[in-house]
């Protein structure tokens, strides 16, 4: 203990305030790759994309179909056939999804909820390329096929199912996250008020939930949009697409038009501006669930206020 | 450990008769009250026109308070009045909240705590603090003891120093055998004084303790309050406490603070600081009256 | 008691019996519980029927070839054709992200939670991260396309591949998973109770020293877990290998190859192969090898799912 205390002593050692500033600018650092790979993925889309949009012809962009090969970027094709498989796919995952959620939240006993749920993130963990066969090798031939006799094995009907399979645990587990945060106090309001469990999950729990729900759902239709191998494999038209909205044709999406243009032989190869193509597809892509995901973040967050 | 503390009162001849504030009845064995405070005792921290601030907040306005070394210094008051926001202002735990700010100055044997050159890991040092939920590490006892001196880059015989801290916050009978095993596997009152043992293992010369028995079982509380009477020996100690029997028995100065309500601010303030006894005795301002004899708050 | 007052309170019993009685059955609510049950199961039998069917027309292959479908390599030949190069270039990929995403992601989850200020520069980094973990992956294929293996050639490493190696491969896939990294350890770190910094600050610790000392080691679980979970992920992505240039075809196996050339030539990876099989003309390998690949792909996510449960297991004594 010193008598005297000067300002010198309180002064700290230089080297640890070095040290300190140190750690911190290299923690810093890190932080801020987030940021330069943000940075990188613009730069690599749009100079790409810029170079295609500023050669191209823009009649070939409003054609029949997607032939990038032969000089045909028909736009609409990949967009009318990434939102028909979405759609499908949302058709299957929000009944499916939400009910597992819903159940999983508000009636599954503890014991029972210990393993359904990680049951259900298995299922998430499966990867799309094991969907994508799973798609074209049984949903195909046992379920569309079967169906509608006149499919042929590459469907968009069969990658929008897989699709759906792949995206309904997302749903499935950030639903039911958004509906386990609702208060257990509201409940016993309701519960109180003479309702029962069905009144109370309608009524009470869903709707205060809803901006999760609306998140998830959000959130899975990006994923959707941006699932590659599923669709790659299933709906065929590897080699180009016609512009069609028939779920029982083959189709290409925006991700498996540039699968199939990069793998088409190791090479993205073909006319001229196939190469510049993908990354104008590519930055379309990106823009689009980036918009999706910001709205899905902005509702996560309003929920993760309101409790 | 109960012999400890008999030498340790014996040795200081601390009168043990009730002041008139004895009425408030004490349980237990031992009763311990605030001791007669020496006036020529150094002031080792000078709390000079302090202001607290949180964002746009006005929490504490303006507070004075001369702390002299070797007394338990006690700041009571009602809910939100600040005392915290000043305890933390004193060894800068303020600087770890964002929004916080604080005027005013602070001045430790002379020397302003909030200077320019200051760093606050070391004015920690020198200034400890037990807070009001014991929060040992989730290691073991005996490397949440050695950490603060470990860091510091203690030289001596660390086996010896952890023995040695322990024994003064009167925990060394009760861990010895299981230095080795998780703090968390203590009882409450036990985690606090082992919180104690890892304040004082690097020898600062001013503890801060902020509510540090009430999270604790009656019992728990009264050897927290024997401990801190014998930490005196050493230490200087401030003390915040919601219990103001508390406060009568275990300090020998105290402060008291109330809190505003004007324009929409709670804004806390000093209104009284004298000798315990005193203050608990003859109180110079109406409000601390009504405070201490429970009309208000 | 008159008669009258007796049978006005057996009234009142009926009457309240009636009120809170069974009063037959709500059927909104029988529909509504039967749906969910329903809609349960049908998510649960998906699962389990994609396993199945799998398995049962993977069964042949392992019948047959037992393990040596494991260890042999890429092969023209159905009968002798094995994951073992698929897994070489797997467990190679796997490494090359977890020593460059998991130390920069671990430190920029750090820095979020313990270093930075809560400002708007801040919550900008903070939503980039969540917007980078929603791009889907086929972009970062692209980014590695365009960026990556231009520079893995740059930098001299292209060796036989021109580039498209697990280096580039693996720096890709870093980058993808880097978000997801960031996003579970900064959770992890959030989770460790603030009156353990507040402890370590108390008796004179840097800023430094508790995040060291007290928070990394408290979070530590937490943010294995995220990591393991992030190498199950990067191993089984395919959309971004495709795009820069992993081998969908044979080539030469690896066996007397040095390991530069390993890293620097052609390589493949496990769901590459499920994908390039699935395609062949050669009937058996669709139809056999394919699920084959697939039973030894989802036996090492399981692993690596397991590992991260049982992680996270041990993260709940404490506190
Ligand atoms: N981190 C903070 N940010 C904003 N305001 C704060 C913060 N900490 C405290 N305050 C406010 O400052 C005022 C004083 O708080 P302080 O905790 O110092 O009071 P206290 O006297 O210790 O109360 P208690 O007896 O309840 O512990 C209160 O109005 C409180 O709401
Ligand atoms: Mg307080």
């Amino acid at each position: 203990m010193t008598p005297t205390l000067t300002i010198e002593a309180l002064a700290g050692d230089p080297k640890r305030r070095r040290k300190e500033r140190r750690v911190r600018t290299l923690f810093a650092s890190a932080g801020m790759v987030s940021i330069a790979v943000s940075i990188l993925i613009m730069v690599a889309l749009i100079g790409e994309a810029w170079a295609f949009i500023s050669q191209v012809e823009l009649a070939s962009l409003f054609t029949f179909g997607w032939f990038p090969r032969r000089g045909f970027y028909d736009i609409p094709t990949l967009i009318v056939a990434t939102t028909l498989i979405a759609g499908i796919g949302m058709i299957v995952a929000v009944p499916l999804g939400l009910g597992t959620a819903s159940y999983l939240a508000e009636y599954a006993s503890p014991r029972a909820r210990r393993w359904l749920k990680p049951t259900i993130e298995l299922l998430a963990g499966v990867p799309s390329v094991v969907l994508g066969f799973w798609a074209l090798t049984f949903i195909s031939p046992e379920f569309v096929q079967r169906l509608f006799s006149a499919a042929p094995p590459f469907t968009m009907m069969a990658a929008g199912l897989g699709v759906g399979v792949l995206i309904t645990p997302l749903v499935a587990t950030v639903s039911e996250d958004a509906m386990r945060a609702v208060p257990i106090d509201l409940r016993l309001a309701s519960y109180g008020l003479g309702a029962n469990r069905s009144v109370t999950v309608r009524k009470v729990v869903v709707p205060a939930a809803l901006s999760g729900i609306v998140a998830s759902l959000i959130l899975a239709l990006s994923r959707a949009i941006g699932e590659t191998m599923i669709v790659f494999m299933a709906a065929g038209a590897v080699g180009g697409a016609l512009r069609t909205a028939n779920p029982l044709e083959p189709g290409q999406t925006m991700t498996a038009a540039i699968a199939a243009l990069a793998t088409g032989s190791d090479q993205v190869a073909g006319e001229g501006l196939a190469f510049q193509s993908l990354f104008f597809v590519g930055l379309l892509l990106f823009l689009i669930t980036l918009v999706l995901n910001s709205v899905s973040n902005r509702f996560v967050r309003k929920y993760r206020e309101r409790y | 450990m109960a012999n400890n503390i008999q030498t340790a009162h014996r040795a200081t001849a601390v009168p043990m008769k009730l002041n008139e504030a004895g009425s408030i009845a004490v349980s237990g064995p031992k009763r311990v009250t605030g001791g007669t405070p020496d006036d020529s005792n150094r002031v080792i921290l000078e709390l000079d026109a302090v202001d607290v601030f949180y964002g746009d907040f006005h929490a504490v306005d303006s507070v004075t308070i001369p702390i002299r070394e070797k007394e338990i210094t006690a700041l009571i008051g009602p809910s939100g009045c600040g005392k915290s926001s000043v305890l933390r202002s004193i060894n800068r735990m303020n600087d770890l909240i964002d929004t916080a700010r604080v005027e005013g100055s602070i001045r430790y044997h002379g020397v302003d705590l909030y200077g320019p050159t200051v760093d606050p890991v070391e004015v920690r040092r020198r200034i400890g603090m037990v807070f009001q939920k014991p929060n040992p590490f989730p290691k073991s006892i005996y490397e949440n003891v050695s950490f603060g001196p470990k860091i510091a880059k203690y030289g001596g015989n660390m086996d010896d120093l952890v023995e040695e801290s322990l024994r003064r916050a009167a925990l060394w009978d009760e861990v010895k055998d299981k230095l080795e095993q998780s703090a968390y596997a203590l009882s409450g009152g036990q985690q606090q004084r082992l919180c104690i043992a890892r304040a004082i293992a690097t020898s600062p010369d001013v503890v801060l303790m902020d509510e540090p028995a009430s999270s604790l079982d009656p019992i728990a509380t009264l050897r927290i309050e024997e401990l801190m009477f014998d930490l005196k020996q050493q230490y200087t100690i401030v003390i915040v406490t919601h219990n103001m029997q508390q406060a009568a028995r275990v300090s020998d100065r105290t402060a008291f603070f109330s809190v505003d309500v004007s324009g929409g601010q709670r804004t806390g303030h000093l209104v009284e600081f004298s000798k315990t006894t005193e203050l608990f005795t003859n109180p110079r301002e109406s409000q601390t009256e009504d405070y201490i004899t429970g009309r208000f708050g | 008691m008159t008669a009258a007052t007796k049978r006005r309170e057996e009234e009142t019993k009926r009457q309240v019996e009636r009120a809170i009685g069974r009063s037959g059955i709500d059927w909104t609510s029988v529909w509504f519980s039967g749906a969910l049950v329903v809609l349960l199961l049908t998510t649960l039998s998906i699962l389990l029927v994609l396993i199945a069917d799998i398995l049962m027309k993977a069964w042949p292959t392992f019948q047959e070839r037992g393990i040596t479908f494991v260890t042999d390599g890429l092969s023209l030949n159905p009968a002798t054709a094995g994951v073992f190069t698929a897994i070489v270039g797997s467990v190679m990929i796997a490494t090359i992200v977890a020593v460059i995403s998991f130390p920069i992601g671990i430190a920029a989850a750090v820095w979020l939670e313990e270093y930075a200020p809560n400002n708007r520069f801040t919550q900008f980094v903070d939503t980039t991260v969540r917007n980078l973990a929603g791009v889907p992956s086929i972009v970062y294929g692209l980014l590695g396309l365009a960026i990556f293996v231009p520079l893995v050639r740059a930098l001299g490493l292209g060796g036989s591949s021109d580039g498209k190696n697990v280096l580039a491969a693996g720096i890709t896939m870093a980058v993808l998973v880097l978000p997801i990294v960031v996003i579970t350890a900064a959770e992890a770190v959030r989770a460790v109770p603030y009156s353990i910094r507040e402890a370590g600050f108390g008796v004179g610790a840097t800023q430094w020293e508790v995040i060291r000392s007290h928070v990394v080691p408290s979070a530590l679980p937490g943010i294995l877990t995220g990591t393991v979970l992030t190498l199950a992920r990067a191993i089984g992505e395919t959309a971004p290998l495709l795009v820069i240039g992993v081998a969908t075809g044979y080539f030469a196996p690896a066996g007397d190859a040095t390991l530069a050339d390993q890293i620097t030539g052609p390589y493949t990876a496990l769901p590459v192969v499920v994908f390039s099989w699935s395609r062949q003309t050669q009937a058996e390998f669709a139809n056999t090898l394919a699920p084959a690949a697939i039973i030894v792909l989802l036996a090492v996510l399981f692993i690596l799912n397991g590992a991260a449960i049982w992680l996270r297991n041990r993260t709940e004594k404490k506190w």
